[in-house]
């Protein structure tokens, strides 16, 4: 058995898809080892998406907070301003390398589909993005962006017209067209072997904050904090850390509107395990085993699944995992924008809301993932802050 | 023996080849299905697939995906589709195989399903997103109670795949006629006579071909390679376009000896 992290993860996908996963596996297993794959993504990293993305240091959120040093790790400085573009340029070169022509892929907040969008043009290969209805309505500027990119934008209109649907509808396209088809699933999530590529991909992320906090301050630090949706940008920053026991993790989920099932997306405090998506782990589901509807003011976190290592990374205690609502992190948006001249993306919002509670002790570090920038939901705070 | 291992048994025996209608239970509600099984028990169908309703259907195209929501709004729940088949089980012995998605049979737990599954009268379960590498406690469970494990096998499933899938699947084996989802299609799929033919080279187990049959020429094709048609979205489209009348049933019953070839 394959790609399980403890009890979870593995390969729960209809038969037809069985057999591209496993040429998948294969393709990545000689891309990991290729020097050549290697130093071209490198390459793009470096002079394409402006990787090393800076560690830098929120002294004036730190002396708002009276809390111990908060270093802020800027993958919203990244091309098309977040994380997701790690994933897509390592995704990119294998399907180059795969020889498909056509990618296809999910989105919720639009990040993954703007990435998706920006790789496929710079590769020259054809794109179609999935998002549900409710998501194209509140992220409009990633939208255009796509369409900007030459992807075309498939709206999803069943369900919850949200990013679980939309995975749906690009895996009944990828089991139609699965001959010619890649399918550049944007998190930590579905079957094998994407759980543990896309966190290979975005594990620069952890590698770089090693390096750059070993130089400013000489030690590792005490605490990470990073969102959670799918959670593609806390692995990356957290799978490098996970042997240092000393340090603490915590990942944040969506608290939504309260604690009610259906009114958040908080998988571990709220869910139970279960199968969704090619993955067995803590998924939001009834009493019947029909998944719930999610709901966050962040469409990159409203989501009723979680990728499976995190599942493992919750039950072994590693990772501490914990809810901000709504409100917090519409507080933490605005906090951030003032203090510090950064507006940080709604999903990154929830991780430095999170990082304010902790109550940071003077002598102690905690780096934050600041997995993505605010502009594309200027709008919808816009909306919900009345201004 | 299972009456789905009887009845294709005697299909052989007979020289006969499988019809096999699949239902989404619950659509519109529970009492319609129970009467669609006893209709098409006696419009000659050989095993009736009985589908349970979840809320993310990846495999299935947009005919099952709205049969699987309006019955998920009429309340279906796999305990109720249990109880309805234990009730229709006191009335006949056609063949029941529940399909479903794996989540819904996880969270009943395996234990409590095989028991009563078997106990209800079901002859066999089909978990469409479970994959063999994935079917241990499943398989151990399900035929520690008598029940058959039915394993789909696709056109893209490599000669290693074909051997494991039919090694677990017991009553008979899913053959997916084509890649994609359910839903019905003008034509069989071009390469669907060599796939058969290489499936047939692996195993002994009966096969029983799905996934866009909708046409009785379809059927009529597929019984010349194969041991069994599935018939599916064709049938959960005539259900939708007929569930307005009070004879919904013998309509889909009729429905069905057209797409037979019995025309009446």
């Amino acid at each position: 058995m394959k790609g399980h992290f403890g009890i979870y993860g593995g390969q729960f996908v209809p038969e037809t898809l069985m057999h591209p996963l496993e040429e998948l596996d294969a393709a990545y297993s000689a891309a990991q080892t290729d020097p050549a794959f290697q130093t071209r993504l490198e390459y793009l990293f470096h002079n394409y998406s402006g990787r090393p993305t800076p560690l830098y240091n929120a002294e004036r959120l730190a002396q708002a907070w009276g809390s111990g040093k908060i270093y802020l790790k800027r993958e919203d400085l990244n091309h098309t301003g977040a994380h997701k573009i790690n994933n897509c340029l390592g995704q990119g070169l294998l399907a180059q390398r795969m020889g498909k022509k056509r990618i296809i892929a999910e989105t919720g907040a639009g990040q993954h589909g703007v990435a998706t969008a920006t790789v496929c043009a710079l590769l020259g290969m054809e794109c179609d993005v999935y998002m549900g209805e409710e998501d194209i309505r509140r992220q409009e500027l990633n939208v255009f962006r796509m369409k900007l990119l030459g992807a075309r934008v498939v709206p999803v209109s069943s369900g919850s017209k949200t990013l679980k649907d939309a995975i749906n509808e690009s895996m009944r396209d990828w089991v139609t067209n699965v001959r010619t088809t890649y399918y550049m699933l944007g998190s930590v999530l579905g079957p094998h072997p994407y759980p543990a590529m896309v966190r290979d991909f975005q594990s620069i992320i952890g590698r770089e904050v090693r390096g750059q906090i070993l130089e400013k301050e000489g030690r590792l630090p005490d605490v990470l904090v990073a969102c959670v949706g799918g959670g593609s940008n806390a692995m990356g920053l957290f799978y490098t850390f996970v042997s240092d026991t000393q340090m603490r993790m915590v990942g944040v989920e969506a608290g939504g509107r309260g604690p009610a099932l259906g009114d958040h997306a908080a998988r571990f405090s709220g869910g139970s395990p279960g199968v969704l998506h090619g993955t067995f782990s803590y998924i939001l589901q009834d009493e019947h085993g029909q998944i719930v509807p999610t709901h966050s003011v962040s469409a990159g976190l409203d989501y009723p699944s979680v990728g499976p290592e995190h599942a493992t990374l919750h039950d072994t205690g590693r990772v501490q995992y914990t809810s901000i609502n709504d409100a917090e992190a519409l507080e933490a948006f605005t906090e951030l924008s003032h203090l510090e001249g950064i507006i940080p993306a709604l999903e990154s919002a929830h991780a430095v809301a999170q990082t304010k509670k902790l109550k940071l002790p003077k002598d102690q570090i905690a780096v934050i993932n600041l997995s993505g920038r605010g502009d594309k939901d200027v709008n919808e705070a816009m909306r919900l802050l009345g201004k | 023996m299972t009456r789905i291992e009887k009845k294709f048994k005697e299909l052989k025996a007979a020289n006969r080849k499988a019809f096999i209608p699949y239902i989404t239970a619950g659509d519109p509600n529970l009492q319609t299905t129970a009467d669609l099984i006893l209709a098409l028990d006696k419009a000659g169908a050989d095993v009736i697939e009985v589908g349970v309703p979840f809320s993310d259907p990846i495999a299935d195209g947009p005919v099952i995906q709205r049969a699987t929501e309006r019955a998920l709004i009429s309340g279906t729940t796999l305990a109720d589709i249990l109880r309805m088949g234990g009730e229709v089980r006191k009335k006949s012995q056609v063949p029941l195989l529940i399909m479903s998605y794996y989540n819904p049979l996880l969270r009943y737990g395996l234990e409590n399903l095989a028991r009563d599954a078997a106990a209800a009268g079901f002859d066999g379960i089909l978990a469409s997103d479970l994959t063999v590498e994935e079917s241990g406690p499943f398989v151990d469970t399900m035929k520690k109670a008598g029940l058959n494990t039915v394993f789909l096998v696709a056109p893209t499933s490599s000669p290693e795949r074909i051997r494991k899938i039919a090694a677990m699947s017991t009553g008979f084996l899913y053959a997916v006629s084509r890649t994609g989802v359910t839903g019905e299609r003008q034509e069989l799929a071009p390469d669907l006579r060599a796939f058969l033919r290489t499936l047939r080279t692996h195993t002994d187990v009966p096969i029983a071909v799905g996934f866009g049959i909708s046409q009785p020429e379809h059927v009529q094709a597929v019984w010349q390679e194969a041991d069994g048609a599935v018939v599916g979205s064709a049938l959960v489209r005539a259900i939708e376009e007929n569930a307005g009348f009070s004879d919904v049933a013998d309509r889909v019953a009729r429905f069905t000896l057209w797409l037979r070839g019995e025309a009446a």
